[in-house]
């Protein structure tokens, strides 16, 4: 991780979908800062580009215009080995869906974007074990996703997130798929990762999971409507 | 290295693992290929074994050489009336002489007569054909020398009583090595026989070869003097006289290139002087152009058929391919949120191809390996598995497996991520 004081630094981010006939402004111009250590909540209606932000940030699609300074480093311009390449290394997913690959272990799963790193085997199951624990799976390594609970599983994929050591973890609407307590279950555990200093940006239209969060961004029709 | 070979390992592992979630469909999709690649090894070895005896039979007979056989011609009116007649036919000493004397490409000319005659040694006795000839004989029908020595020059200025035996022979009259010396009675004339040579004819194809299981070698200025060239053949009770010089001429052309003109000057000189066509020409060298063009037309055939059937096995590894990576399109979605290359997915889905190609291609290997053995086995036909065949069909399911495979891989490699993972 570099010395940057920000995380993240976007600045009149803008984003046009080119549907044919007609072209759709996603984003019209965001500009934000997050600030390494915290946790903020992304939050809005549908169709209101927050999704499309979360891509941008996640380095999944690259803006129009406008620039965006990863852990100090402009990445809105890069070639699609390099997003691959930062994805793998500067960001965590943790998806609403939890994603995570059904014919892999749990320990085969966590220790997926290490394979990609090319992480030597040892050094592998070390982290593996590592988060596995954290999250509270270690000894559930050997399962299938599909032996899991939702709530399990949604933590398989924060170890996986984890297991790089990310500069940010983006979540989409994590805790959509779970029930009440599950949902409690996994959001104390963001606090505490943001406790321990983690930078977090999560997606969410429920108020009572932003809560969780320490700052709140509001968009609208593709700007900013609140930030605090 | 040692972590990119664990990583193909790995990648390997994991290809086999996703192949094996689905056995019944892997199972058949390779099934093509194992039926692709067992047909041209079986196949390859079907043509290449039945080409090795056809040249095993050609070479033989000698490559350089140029065959002449005297031939009754087909009766005429003339030797129609009474078979008290005598009938004159076929290839003459001078035939011999002439062609050595005015074809330049020939550089040696062996006549042969050939007569049955009875053999004695000691108490045994068996009907033997008498080859009477010179001694290039031995230099054009090159074999092996078991015992004593072959006939030479010498033998044949002082019109030598030697015999020269073949092994096959030799064992029925019960005679080995000691019977070198010894003396043979063919037809009241005594000869003492000098060696014993190897036989190469097998039994009912003996006329595949100009040497035969039962034949003895005598000087031909002997057996001339001795015997003469009227022949005497008791059939259905009447006695048909005939008169042949010679039975065979063997030319021996120095160099192979010549064969066939050479062949084309000896029947112009021939003609000539033999108003009937009482002889037969027989090229050996055209029989193996011919087995050789009749084997490239073999190959080819058989080479299409493989083709086709290795082409269906591929496209059936495409299409399994192709809707595993569209079953699989969430996968790849995820892989490339969290980092993946593209080039990473193109080499997860390939291995999964290759993976499928080569455990087909070498199911089809063993299944190649084994047709063969079965057709010889049932068929009596020769067959001849060579390591150029397996190398070649695992080749070939390689590059099936890389063909067929890639096109999946790159679609794979190309979805985008984002859709990718919103896909159910």
């Amino acid at each position: 991780m570099s010395s940057a004081e920000y995380a993240i630094e976007v600045e009149n981010l803008q984003k046009v979908y080119d549907m044919g006939a007609e072209k759709v402004h996603a984003l019209k111009g965001v500009t934000a800062r997050f600030r390494k250590g915290e946790f903020w909540a992304v939050m809005g209606s549908s169709g209101s580009g927050k999704s499309t932000m979360l891509q941008i940030l996640g380095c999944l699609d690259r803006p129009t215009s406008g620039t965006y300074r990863l852990d100090g480093r402009e990445v809105s311009r890069l070639g699609d080995d390099d997003l691959s390449d930062v994805r793998l290394k500067y960001i965590g997913f943790v998806f609403q869906s939890f994603n995570l690959i059904p014919q892999l272990t749990v320990a085969e799963n966590i220790a997926l974007p290490l394979y990609y790193q090319g992480v030597d085997d040892r050094e592998s199951r070390r982290r593996v074990e590592k988060f596995a624990q954290y999250v509270g799976l270690a000894n559930r390594l050997s399962h299938r996703p599909n032996q899991l609970s939702g709530g399990q599983q949604q933590r398989v994929a924060i170890a996986r997130a984890l297991a790089t050591d990310p500069v940010v973890i983006l979540a989409d609407e994590p805790t959509g798929n779970l029930d009440t307590a599950m949902s409690i279950e996994i959001m104390n555990l963001f606090t505490e990762l943001n406790k321990q200093g983690k930078t977090i940006v999560m997606v969410t239209h429920e108020d009572d999971i932003a809560a969780y969060a320490g700052h709140r961004l509001v968009m609208r029709d593709g700007l900013i409507k609140e930030m605090r | 290295m040692r972590l990119a070979l664990s990583r193909l390992r790995r990648d390997v592992v994991l290809g086999v693992k996703n192949l094996l979630l689905h056995k019944l469909r892997s199972f058949l999709t390779m099934l093509g290929l194992v039926f692709g690649v067992g047909s041209v090894i079986a196949m390859l070895a079907i043509g290449e074994g039945a080409s090795r005896d056809a040249l095993e039979r050609i070479r033989r007979l000698g490559s350089h050489n140029i065959m002449l056989e005297s031939k009754k011609p087909p009766d005429d009116q003339g030797s129609q009336k009474r078979s008290s007649f005598l009938t004159i036919y076929g290839l003459l000493y001078s035939d011999a002489d002439r062609i050595a004397a005015t074809i330049p490409s020939v550089d040696s000319v062996v006549p042969v007569k050939a007569l049955v005659k009875q053999g004695k040694f000691h108490d045994r006795s068996l009907d033997l054909r008498v080859v009477c000839t010179t001694d290039d004989w031995f230099r054009l029908v090159d074999r092996e020398v078991l015992a004593g020595r072959v006939m030479n020059s010498r033998d044949m200025k002082e019109f030598a009583s030697v015999a020269v035996l073949t092994e096959w022979g030799a064992r029925r009259l019960l005679a080995n090595e000691h019977a070198v010396g010894e003396t043979l009675t063919i037809d009241r004339n005594t000869y003492q026989v000098v060696g014993i040579v190897r036989s190469e004819s097998g039994g009912s194809e003996a006329s595949d070869t100009p040497d035969g299981q039962t034949d003895v070698y005598i000087p031909l200025a002997s057996a001339r003097q001795r015997y003469g060239d009227l022949f005497f053949r008791r059939t259905q009770g009447s006695v048909i006289r005939e008169k042949v010089e010679l039975h065979e001429i063997i030319a021996h052309v120095r160099r192979e290139s010549d064969v066939a003109a050479t062949a084309r000057a000896i029947e112009r000189l021939l003609e000539t002087s033999h108003k009937k066509r009482d002889y037969a020409i027989n090229v050996p060298l055209q029989l193996l152009r011919q087995a050789e063009a009749t084997k490239r037309t073999f190959s080819i055939v058989l080479g299409a058929i493989a083709g086709i059937s290795l082409l269906v096995g591929g496209i059936g590894i495409m299409n399994i391919m192709l809707a595993s990576v569209t079953e699989r399109t969430r996968e790849i979605g995820i892989r490339r949120a969290i980092g993946a290359r593209r080039f990473q997915i193109v080499v997860q889905f390939l291995i999964e191809a290759l993976a499928l190609s080569v455990i087909g291609g070498m199911i089809g290997m063993a299944l190649g390996i084994s047709i063969p053995f079965m057709v010889t086995f049932f068929a009596g036909m020769p067959t001849v598995v060579t390591p150029m065949s397996l190398v070649l069909s695992f080749g070939i399911s390689v590059g099936v497996g890389i063909g067929f495979g890639i096109y999946p891989a790159m679609r794979a490699s190309k979805l985008d991520p984002i859709i990718a993972l919103r896909y159910e």
